[in-house]
């Protein structure tokens, strides 16, 4: 036996806290081979698939795609390319509903398939030549996210620390939630490629060792990934059988099974020397880089209440419901989850895609999953703090969601909580107590933004006020230093007609002289407007006209009312200036 | 009787100056309590108050010349948290200032709009953009929501969309069970009849 | 409509409630053993005021009565009661600190759940400041049940032939005299045995073991008990390291009295009780240390209930300074 049986043995494994063990309930569909799901006639490919921006479509209606043709590309660097899953016409591109608990839509790309599975032309791209970054270019259009579920654009995690490198790679095969085990079967089955691809990425990383964690309640994926990894002739990669423990397939809780290293909560493990990759994440960067196929496929493991629990190769893009179908369904299932049963999502309905995090499908009868029991006050038992594998004190985060008390929550470290499910699951009480948490992360982010744009909307409010005030000034600025300028003229003018008779009256009293030559035009106006033929009017047309005089006058006076009301702002003001000119 | 009374007095005497001094020494400047109302309203700038803009509201609250259920934009809950601050008690909101409403961003009907730059002036956070004679529109993103530019557009293009909900923004809602498990049905079957077979 | 987790283990406070009760049991039989069946009438008594007390006040409240009658939350607290009471006193007396500690120290501060106060400490606490002189009644070893069911539902109380002085109220009473030591004292006198009461010791065995398989069940951890034991018997040891003539060995004090009770299933009701494990050490220890100090130099005979009262008020102190490090933010 080689070094990779012995490697396990000797190898000091570390505990995290808390965590629980459940029925693992793999037996039903771990020993099923993956098969392939026959061609659907319709795929709808979500754009968002990834954490990260949202793509942007590159088709439109009624282009005729290959598979593995990029349908959508990545939305700046932190974002993941979607491709087409099968050759065909794009039917749409619409919202549709997406496999998400909100029950809600988003984009999709609809394309009707042809049924000739066409390729499109793989692209000449060898990893081996070209730089870190264009490999990781190439996999983020590839579109290679993380396979475990949080479908993290893998190109961002592939870039070691550059001052301390990279210590440890991790390759997680825990598959740690009951039931699934689409992870189990591709070790199986594709245990070569997937140390390709392992090794792949370590030489990428350049990573001084790599550990492959298993939970040694699959010791045929174990053994098979030993014998791989012996036949590679990999001696840096080590198979690492871990004890058996949900959440031991959490990223953190590997890292530290593995390493005894704590990443702490918003830290990036490159930064204490691992990185964590699932993997069926291995195996489809290989796919990418060796076979230059994008990701349009993964397993998807299908159990529960269904005739036929299984594994397939699933079209990123297939409709929920034809899988299931093809596993058959059976009466009394209640829900349909996607994920496991400890962190799945209830689905709004089977008309919604398989997606690039859909890991499993879980139907949900109430045989398997009892209804909740009520729940009852919380007795601050300290079960949920035990089981804990973030080391938090759960009922306290509670106590304050519960309340909308979300600041305090804070403080008790709900933003490290990774939603396990280990403190609903032991709760004596039965309160859903990840359901409170969820609740609260929502919330506080959506505060969080809230608050961010009312901020912004201050600022933006009082850049205004500041700018109007500003043009006022400025305005007043002008007009004054247009009034000296008319002050100046008048000077001139009076300067040249008089002589040095009085200088000094005029320049005592401008404004007299100022308000002397407006009367004259005034004067000269009003003459202007004089009616010339009154000399010969009979009594009647002399009463009309001093009627309109008088009411002339009245209009006058009121609008001389107004003009002082409206004060020194008024246009008269500028008057003065248009004498100057 | 007269020690007992000059010791009260004396002891006040200079308790008093001590706390005058102390509020002249420690005095502190600007008036945080206005800020902090500030932070709590939402910066809408929409008037509904009855000031010209939340900083107008939050200076009027501080000087208790305003009652703090004036907001309709920050609804129920900022009220509750002006409470909070304030040590009053809870009210509910004036409906005289308008009813809490969906968050909604105004909206701009490019074919009706003739490009009068009246709703310019009026968007109190420059959200909307154009020229005299050009088409205005409204930079979704930085708009408040304060129909401020609704009534003074002449030819009526302007229209409030309230937010849609999305899956990135989609919030979970509070825990809420019902008290006696009761059994549900598929859910397949009854959201989609269509495939019930 | 609910969400994940869809499995959970097959726990609940009725279950949590059940085994402390169960837990009960070896301390309850070495009590029939010792002293009779008058702790079965007090039991019975004090069971049936606790469930219509919880059940008028939940009515009252509003609650599901069915569900939070069936927790048994209620029972604990009266079987707490029963136990921590003198088995002999009169009816009204366990009745009266059953229907307190329900409707004042559980109901009035939010029920289940939300009493700042351990309910049967506070009924103690509330007993033995009316009524000083009953409870401190306890009975003699192998009183006949007849006398007992006389002295406990009967008019009259005709008590000097058979109720007996607690061992802790007779060293007490003793070296308060002035002129005694322990050893004086302890000498010869029919309350003390072997270790620590006649009887009590056999009382405080069964505690013992039903404490520990609790910790076994995980239904409580080590942490309150053995720091609560530790703590008394620190200060005990000390004291007696200092003058053994005037203060009571740490194995007397640990053998007598309610503080194997309060160790293991008082001092650990979660409810009222510091949750971190660092402030349930503090939360013990310090527990165990006033109980002494309340038997020495106190105005009562035993300071469990005063001990245990004073702390939970220093709970969410205690829980807030010895919060945990999460995980990553450990140092090594």
């Amino acid at each position: 036996m080689g070094h990779t049986d012995r490697a396990p043995l000797l190898r000091k494994l570390f505990n995290f806290h808390g965590g629980v063990k459940p029925n693992a309930n793999k037996q039903q569909s771990a020993a099923q081979p993956i098969c392939t799901l026959p061609l659907s006639r319709e795929y709808v490919v979500p754009l968002h698939q990834s954490i990260g921006g949202t793509p942007q479509p590159l088709v439109v209606a009624g282009d005729r795609v290959l598979r593995g043709q990029r349908i959508g590309a990545a939305d700046g660097n932190v974002s993941s390319a979607v491709h087409a899953p099968t050759s065909g016409c794009v039917v749409a591109i619409e919202e549709r509903l997406m496999p998400h608990a909100s029950g809600l839509s988003a984009p999709c790309v609809v394309i009707e398939a042809d049924g000739l599975d066409e390729a499109a032309p793989r692209e000449n791209f060898d990893w081996r030549s070209a730089s870190p970054d264009a490999v990781r270019d190439y996999l983020r259009d590839a579109g290679v996210v993380g396979l475990g579920g949080a479908v993290f654009p893998s190109h961002l995690k592939l870039k070691a620390n550059n001052s301390i490198g990279l210590e440890t790679l991790i390759i997680n095969g825990a598959e740690c939630e009951p039931f699934i085990t689409c992870d189990d079967r591709l070790m199986q089955e594709k245990a070569r490629e997937v140390i390709e691809g392992v090794a792949l990425m370590a030489h990428l990383m350049q990573a001084k060792q790599t550990l492959i964690g298993i939970e040694d309640n699959k010791p045929d994926a174990i053994a098979a990934m030993q014998a791989a990894a012996q036949t590679a002739g990999q001696s840096n990669i080590s198979v690492v059988a871990i004890p058996t423990r949900y959440p031991a397939g959490g990223a953190k809780q590997l890292i530290r099974v593995l390493t005894g290293i704590e990443v702490p909560h918003g830290k990036r493990s490159t930064d204490y020397g691992v990185q964590c990759f699932n993997v069926g994440t291995a195996f489809a960067i290989r796919d990418a880089l060796e076979n230059g196929l994008s990701l349009t496929t993964r397993v998807v493991t299908v159990t529960g209440n269904v005739e036929r629990p299984g594994n397939y190769w699933v079209r990123i893009g297939t409709p929920m419901h034809e899988l299931v179908e093809h596993a058959g369904i059976k009466p009394g299932t209640e829900r349909w989850l996607m994920g496991g049963p400890m962190m799945g999502i209830p689905m709004p309905s089977l008309d919604v895609p398989v997606v690039k995090a859909t890991n499993c499908i879980l139907a949900g009868s109430a045989e398997l999953f009892a209804a909740p029991e009520p729940e009852m006050p919380c007795i601050r038992c300290g079960e949920c703090a035990q089981a804990c594998p973030a080391d938090l004190q759960p009922f306290e985060m509670y106590w304050h969601s519960r309340a909308r008390n979300f600041g305090k929550a804070q403080e008790y470290h709900l933003f490290d909580c990774i939603e396990c499910g280990c403190c609903s699951y032991v709760c004596p009480s039965h309160i859903p107590l990840v359901d409170y948490y969820r609740f609260a992360k929502s919330e506080i982010w959506a505060r969080e933004k809230d608050k961010t744009a009312a901020d912004q909307a201050r600022d933006r409010y009082e850049f205004r006020n500041y700018r109007i005030e500003r043009e006022k000034e400025e305005k007043a600025a002008r007009l004054a230093a247009k009034t000296a300028a008319g002050r100046a003229a008048i000077q001139a003018s009076q300067q040249t007609v008089t002589g040095d008779a009085a200088p000094s009256e005029t320049a005592d009293d401008p404004k007299k002289a100022m308000i002397a030559a407006a009367m004259q035009r005034a004067q000269a106006q009003k003459a202007a407007a004089q009616p010339q033929n009154t000399e010969h009017l009979t009594p009647a047309q002399q009463a009309e006209v001093n009627d309109a005089e008088a009411r002339r006058a009245r209009a006058r006076e009121l609008a001389d009312q107004d003009a002082q009301s409206i004060g020194k702002t008024s246009p008269s003001a500028d008057t003065p200036n248009k004498m100057a000119d | 009787m007269i020690s007992a009374l000059l010791v009260m007095a004396i002891g006040a005497i200079v308790l008093g100056a001590a706390l005058g001094w102390a509020s002249v020494k420690f005095k502190v400047e600007g008036d945080p309590l206005v800020d902090k109302i500030d932070t709590i309203l939402p910066q809408t700038q929409c008037g509904q108050c009855g000031f010209p803009g939340c900083k107008p509201y939050a200076t009027a609250i501080a000087k208790g010349e305003a009652d703090i259920n004036q907001c309709p934009p920050g609804g129920d809950e900022g009220v509750r948290k002006l409470a909070d601050l304030l040590g009053r008690e809870y009210k509910p909101l004036n409906a005289e200032h308008g009813i809490e409403k969906p968050k909604s961003v105004a909206f701009i009907d490019e074919q009706t709009c003739i490009g009068c730059t009246l709703c310019i002036q009026a968007c109190p956070v420059d959200a909307i953009v154009g020229a005299a004679k050009q088409m205005h529109t409204i930079v979704a993103d930085l708009c408040t929501g304060c129909e401020l530019c609704v009534p003074p557009c002449p030819a009526d293009c302007i229209t409030m969309e309230p937010i849609a909900e999305t899956v990135e923004t989609w919030k979970w809602r509070y825990p809420v069970f019902e008290l006696k498990p009761v059994v549900t049905t598929s859910v397949v079957t009854t959201d989609h009849p269509t495939r019930a077979a | 409509m609910y969400n994940a987790p869809y499995l959970r283990q097959n726990n609940s406070v009725s279950r949590v409630m059940l085994k402390v009760m169960l837990a009960l049991l070896p301390g309850l039989a070495a009590y029939v053993w010792q002293f009779g069946i008058g702790i079965l009438i007090q039991l019975l008594i004090a069971s049936v005021v606790a469930l219509v007390c919880e059940a008028a006040m939940l009515r009252v409240r509003n609650k599901p009565i069915s569900r939070y009658l069936l927790d048994g939350s209620a029972l604990v607290t009266a079987w707490l009661i029963a136990l921590s009471f003198p088995s002999i006193g009169p009816w009204w007396m366990v009745a009266l600190g059953t229907a307190i500690a329900i409707i004042v120290a559980k109901h009035l501060y939010g029920g289940l759940g939300q009493n700042v106060f351990n309910p049967a400490m506070v009924a103690y606490a509330v007993m033995i400041v009316s009524f000083p002189a009953l409870m401190s009644q306890w009975p003699a070893p192998h009183l006949s049940g007849a006398e007992q069911w006389q002295l406990i539902l009967g008019n009259e109380r005709v008590l000097d032939a058979i109720s007996s002085a607690t061992p802790l109220d007779a060293l007490r009473t003793g070296l308060h005299s002035g002129h005694g030591t322990v050893s004086t004292v302890t000498h010869g006198h029919a309350a003390f045995g072997w270790l620590g009461g006649q009887g009590w010791e056999w009382i405080i065995l069964g505690y013992a073991i039903g404490g520990l398989w609790l910790m076994q069940q995980r239904v409580i951890t080590w942490h309150i008990p053995c720091a609560l034991l530790a703590g008394a018997a620190a200060v005990a040891g000390l004291l007696w390291g200092i003058d053994s003539a005037h203060y009571a060995a740490p194995w007397f004090h640990l053998a007598s009295g309610g503080i194997m009770l309060g160790a293991f299933f008082i001092a650990t009701d979660p409810v009222s009780g510091a949750t971190t494990p660092r402030g349930k050490l503090i939360f013990g220890a310090a527990i165990g240390a006033l109980i002494v100090v309340i038997r020495t130099w106190g105005a009562y005979p035993d300071g469990v209930a005063f001990a245990v009262l004073l702390l939970n008020i220093c709970v969410p102190l205690i829980d807030m300074y010895t919060q945990p490090p999460v995980f990553g933010h450990k140092k090594d």
